[in-house]
Parts: C-alpha cells; sequence; structure tokens
C-alpha cells in the first residue's frame, strides 16, 4: 500500500515561500487586501483555513502556538486546528497569551496585551468590508483603488437615521492608515480599539475568498464615525466577570438552565482564569 | 460552570471521531474494498476526481470509502491532500482530437464524419429498479464478463486500428459559421489552484474554475439559462468520453517530450445562436466549451453552457454574470462556508444582543412619549 508523509506545517514550502512573500507585501500596503493562491486545507472552508495557512506558513520550530477561537482554546475547532498544528509541526502550545510568540484567533482579541515579539493571526471570513454595501468583487476592488468609501458612509448614516445608531456589531469598519477601509474580522467591538497603534503584528487571512492582509505595529486603525455620532464599545451594564470579577473583559451571556439565571463570564478563557488567580500583566 | 463544561472539547472531538467511525462499521457486513469502488461506483469516483481538481481514481475510491460516500466530503479529502503535492510540471495542452474514443455523439448532425458511437450510455434504458442485483453473485458477475468480452471481436478488429476522430465543429469552422473565443496563448495560462481568480477573468482560469466545480451548483445554474434566465440554446455539437494523452516537455531538455499517463475526459462542445449584440453582428454560431475529469456528461454540457452564458456583454441573468457563476460552484468552498455556521458564534451573537438592546432601550423611550 502507498504511505504519504506530509511536511513540516503541511503545506510545501513553495506554497509557504509565496504566503510570505504575499504577507510581506500585505504589511507594505496596510489595510490592502492580497490576493494569494489559497490552499485547500484538511480542515473545511470557512472554518479557519486563511489563518491557518499563514500561520503554517510563519511558523518556526522555535515558534510557541495559541489557538482561540471565540476567546476560548478548548473550543472545539480551536482544539481541532491547535492539534493539526502541533501534529504537523511538533511545536510547544500553550493557552497563555503570554507565553505565545503566535496566536491564531476567531472573532477575538485577547484580552491580555501583546508585545512586540508576538504575532496575532485572525481567521477571516468576509474579507472585503465593502461586502455591506457591494456584493461585486470588481466593483469593490475598483472603489478600494479610488478610495470611494461613500456608500459605505451612507449605508452608517442611513443607520442612524433608521435606528438610532449604527448597529453594525461586530465586523465594524475601520480606516488603517488613512487610507484602507478595512474589516476587522467579526471581533466585537470591545476589540477594534485594540488595533490602534499596537505593539503587535496583525496578519489576517481570509481562505476561501482567497486574500491576505495585515495591520503593521504601531498603526493608525480608527473605527469610522461622525463627529456627532462617536463609536461606543459594548456596554454590560457594568456587570462583572462571575468567575474572575473583571469588569473591562468581553463578556458572554450564559443561561444556568438549573436556576434559571443569567449571568456573565469572560470570552477569554485563558485571561479569566489567570486573572482569577491574579496573574495578570497590566499595562 | 460554563468554563469547565467547555473544557471538554478535545475529547468531545475524539469520542464523536470514534462514533462516527462505529456508524459506518456497525452493519456488520463485510468492509468495502476501495477496488470495488473504483471498478463499481465509478461515476461517483469520475466525479469526485473532477470536483477534487486531482485525477487519482484510486484515491478518489478511498475519499469515498472514508466519506461514507458524501461526495462532496471526498472531493474536500483529494483537495486538502493535493495541497500537500508541489506543483512540478505543466502539461502540454492534450489534444482531444486525438481521443481514444469510447462514446462520441452530435446533435447537430445525423451523420457525423467518424459515425455516431453510444458507448456505455444509460441514455435510452428504462429507470426501472434493477431488482436483481440485490442478490448478485460473483460467479454470475465474472460470467458476463468473460461472455461479453468473448463476443466483442468487431471492436477489438476496430480499436487495433486506432480510429481518429474529426471534430465536428471543425466543420462549422470550415464554412466560416463558428466564432471563436479569442485564444489565449499558454505563456499566459492562469493557474488555478495558484491564484486567486482575478475579474474580469481570464477564459482560461474561467474554464478551470468551472471543471472543477461541483455538479449540482454548475447545473442549477446552467439549467436556469437553458430554462430563460438568460437565452442560451445550446445544441450538443459533440460531446466526447475517451483518454486522452497527457505530455510534459523534458525537464532538462524541452524539446523531448515525455508521455507522463492518460485521463479520462469528457469533452462537449456546444454550439449557440450568437446574440443580438448590435447592428454590426456577424452571422455565426458561438462556441460554449466543457470539458471535466472521468465521465460525467451533465457536469461537462453544464460547463459548456455557462462558458458560453459569462460571454454576454451585460449580465442580465445570474448565468451570464461571471463573478457571480465562479464564485458559488465550487463545491469544497460552498459547503465548507454552509458548514462553518455550526461553529460557535457566541461572541458575534453577544455582540449582536448588546446592539439589539441598545436600540429597543432607545425606542423604548421614545415610544413613551409618544
Amino acid at each position: 500500500m502507498t504511505s504519504y508523509s506530509y511536511n513540516y506545517g503541511f503545506l510545501d514550502e513553495q506554497t509557504k515561500k509565496e504566503i510570505r512573500r504575499k504577507l510581506l507585501q500585505a504589511v507594505a500596503i496596510p489595510g490592502y487586501q492580497v490576493p494569494y493562491g489559497s490552499r485547500e486545507m484538511p480542515i473545511a472552508r470557512g472554518w479557519g483555513t486563511g489563518g491557518l495557512q499563514i500561520t503554517l506558513s510563519i511558523i518556526g520550530k522555535q515558534d510557541t502556538l495559541k489557538v482561540i477561537d471565540q476567546g476560548c482554546d478548548f473550543s472545539v475547532n480551536a482544539c481541532n486546528l491547535r492539534n493539526f498544528i502541533a501534529a504537523t509541526t511538533g511545536n510547544t502550545v500553550t493557552t497563555d497569551t503570554a507565553e505565545a510568540s503566535i496566536v491564531q484567533t476567531r472573532h477575538r482579541i485577547p484580552e491580555e496585551a501583546m508585545r512586540e515579539d508576538q504575532i496575532l493571526v485572525f481567521q477571516v471570513p468576509y474579507p472585503e468590508i465593502l461586502r455591506w454595501v457591494e456584493p461585486s468583487e470588481r466593483e469593490t476592488r475598483r472603489m478600494h483603488a479610488e478610495r470611494d468609501y461613500g456608500k459605505l458612509w451612507v449605508f452608517l448614516y442611513e443607520d442612524i437615521v433608521r435606528w438610532g445608531e449604527i448597529t453594525l456589531s461586530y465586523r465594524y469598519p475601520v480606516l488603517v492608515n488613512q487610507r484602507y477601509a478595512m474589516d476587522p474580522s467579526p471581533i466585537p467591538r470591545h476589540d477594534v480599539p485594540k488595533l490602534h497603534q499596537a505593539e503587535t503584528l496583525f496578519l489576517f487571512g481570509a481562505g476561501r475568498e482567497k486574500r491576505l492582509y495585515a495591520v503593521p505595529p504601531y498603526t493608525e486603525v480608527v473605527p469610522l464615525q461622525f463627529e456627532d455620532y462617536h463609536f461606543t464599545v459594548e456596554n454590560f451594564g457594568g456587570q462583572p466577570c462571575r468567575s474572575c470579577g473583571s469588569t473591562s473583559s468581553y463578556l458572554n451571556e450564559v443561561y444556568d438552565s438549573e436556576t434559571n439565571e443569567r449571568y456573565f463570564s469572560c470570552s477569554d478563557t485563558s485571561h479569566c482564569a489567570k486573572n482569577s488567580q491574579g496573574a495578570i500583566r497590566h499595562e | 460552570m460554563a468554563y469547565v463544561a467547555v473544557k471538554g472539547g478535545e475529547k468531545a472531538i475524539k469520542e464523536a471521531e470514534r462514533l462516527a467511525q462505529y456508524f459506518r462499521c456497525r452493519g456488520d457486513s463485510a468492509p468495502i474494498a476501495v477496488r470495488q469502488i473504483q471498478d463499481q461506483m465509478r461515476l461517483a469516483v469520475d466525479r469526485v476526481m473532477g470536483e477534487g481538481g486531482l485525477y487519482a481514481p484510486e484515491l478518489a475510491a478511498l475519499a469515498l470509502k472514508q466519506s461514507e460516500g458524501d461526495t462532496l466530503e471526498a472531493a474536500f479529502l483529494l483537495r486538502a491532500f493535493s495541497s500537500t503535492l508541489p506543483r512540478r510540471h505543466y502539461s502540454l495542452p492534450a489534444d482531444s482530437s486525438d481521443m481514444r474514443i469510447m462514446r462520441r455523439i452530435s446533435s447537430a448532425f445525423k451523420d457525423i464524419p467518424g459515425g455516431q458511437f453510444l458507448g456505455p450510455t444509460k441514455d435510452y434504458t428504462q429507470r426501472l429498479m434493477a431488482f436483481d442485483l440485490l442478490e448478485e453473485n460473483s460467479h454470475a458477475f465474472r460470467a458476463f464478463v468473460s461472455e461479453y468480452v468473448a463476443g466483442d471481436v468487431p471492436d477489438r478488429v476496430l480499436l487495433t486500428q486506432q480510429p481518429r476522430f474529426p471534430k465536428v465543429v471543425d466543420l462549422l469552422r470550415l464554412e466560416g459559421l463558428l466564432a471563436d473565443p479569442a485564444v489565449e496563448s499558454p505563456a499566459n495560462y492562469a493557474d488555478l489552484t495558484r491564484q486567486a481568480i482575478r475579474f474580469p477573468a481570464t477564459r482560461s482560469m474561467r474554464l478551470q474554475a468551472l471543471a472543477r466545480g461541483e455538479n449540482g451548483s454548475m447545473l442549477a445554474l446552467a439549467y436556469s439559462s437553458m430554462r430563460g434566465y438568460g437565452a442560451v440554446h445550446p445544441c450538443i455539437g459533440e460531446l466526447r468520453v475517451g483518454h486522452v494523452e497527457l505530455l510534459v516537455p523534458h525537464p532538462l531538455d524541452p524539446t523531448e517530450i515525455i508521455t507522463v499517463g492518460e485521463v479520462l475526459l469528457t469533452e462537449v462542445e456546444l454550439v449557440a445562436r450568437m446574440r443580438n449584440e448590435g447592428k454590426g453582428s456577424v452571422a455565426q454560431l458561438t462556441l460554449g466549451y466543457g470539458v471535466c475529469f472521468g465521465h460525467n456528461e451533465v457536469k461537462a454540457i453544464a460547463m459548456a453552457t455557462l462558458d458560453r452564458s459569462m460571454t454576454a456583454a451585460n449580465p442580465g441573468a445570474p448565468a451570464e454574470d461571471e463573478e457571480f457563476v465562479l464564485y458559488h460552484i465550487d463545491g469544497i468552498e460552498s459547503a465548507g462556508f454552509a458548514a462553518h455556521w455550526k461553529l460557535p458564534h457566541y461572541v458575534d451573537f453577544q455582540a449582536d444582543l448588546n446592539r439589539l438592546r441598545s436600540v429597543v432601550d432607545r425606542r423604548g423611550k421614545a415610544n413613551d412619549l409618544l
């Protein structure tokens, strides 16, 4: 019977090199979506293949990896991705944000401030922020080239007229380096300010849509807002996390089926555990 | 506590995998041999190779076994496997005029040079349940093959002569009645597996995307055009199924050509009436081209229809819009994305609730004033 063995990091070296080159282009033009020849991974499309290809292309033997899904290290898909990367690289994995050199994430930025020597890799379902207002790729690329973001502004304006506020909750549009409107991936508003002038390199991978983009460290990232309608983050009414007592982290609502009680707990589970032990680095 | 409950992820995955494995095996029947799938489920194997974009019958059969017959999943397994393989060579364009034909028909002309060959088809077989297959014994199974081969003398004589079948659409070309799409230089051919599609797409990119598109998606879009959302009324100039040789220039001496193997293909050349594109329109037929791995006629017809429908200058229907078609026919992408909604979206949904409650609070105050 034929037997097959896989390369370090699953992808062949040519592919990794191609992805790294495209990432360099992405870093050089913050917020610009670089088309690339996305490969099919043994993980389904839409399940983090873009982030996965980035991680596998940049990871080296000395790296320590953390994978989170919705803030949680032990969510089934995070486990699956982490197991896959660990199995094809043999690298050390961790759940501690501070220990990791590469963090791959879906829909969250860790609560704990990340450093210059770390990279945060985002899994992106829709790389095109203009998809809110324009279905055609050909047209949205033209709009970016001409910095024609009028439709997006009108969309936000009409939202205010209709609902009294901008109702976009996650995937909130940001302007990067005063040039490109960018989809920050489906992170909640709570995480958007963390993109601005950050110490960390942010890499975004959309596998199904075949686009890569980046926000280099110390880049201006501003949510789109109006002078009289400012961007605001989620408000949990001052309720603390039931586990660690934090009032500053992003919370998930939990229903207790026994007591019919509703309470909140941190979405970033590793941060929550560390916070309970008083082991968090504060800025 | 919720936090502890989520920590079960690792164990839950392993147990779910074991349970799925149990469901595949629990029927107490003998395990299916991959070879049996390759031989007896050949159309499923062909479909999987086509959508998977990898000509590997044994691996496609294995993928079908592993995925318990789910063709989308099997094609996905093949694609993921091909990601691990470096691209070492590009073959030379294969000339399908030299195809070793096993089936060849035209619905444009009754008599065609070389003749019509029905080949292995069930087109004219009544679709009645073959209840005798419920209890098929291997003796009768093999006896049929021996008997069939023994009686196949005339065809074998024909095959030793290596007949050549000229292309039916060449007749139209000679008469100047066929408008061919602009020809791209092979040096400019795109590679869909290495580049993202950009719009307007080059024809080579288009054809590659269609060739590995998902059967059902392509059929639905092509059918919409045939039915009236669009205006392609196709006539099959020629449909042929057979093997073509794949040739690769020698890596060290490009003047030497090496045969690396052969692939089974289904090819459709469809002719359709010209559209009225304005006053200067030339009275000509236009060509739609479809080709896919294996024996898969409906897909090749759908592909040829879409190749033709996407030439519309001003798309007026979904099947005429290349972005709409090319972005939505890939089964691995669409199935993966549709399935991803099963992933937790707690964070996003919480953010949505937060906005919704904010609007409701404001509305509540406004409503009090009314």
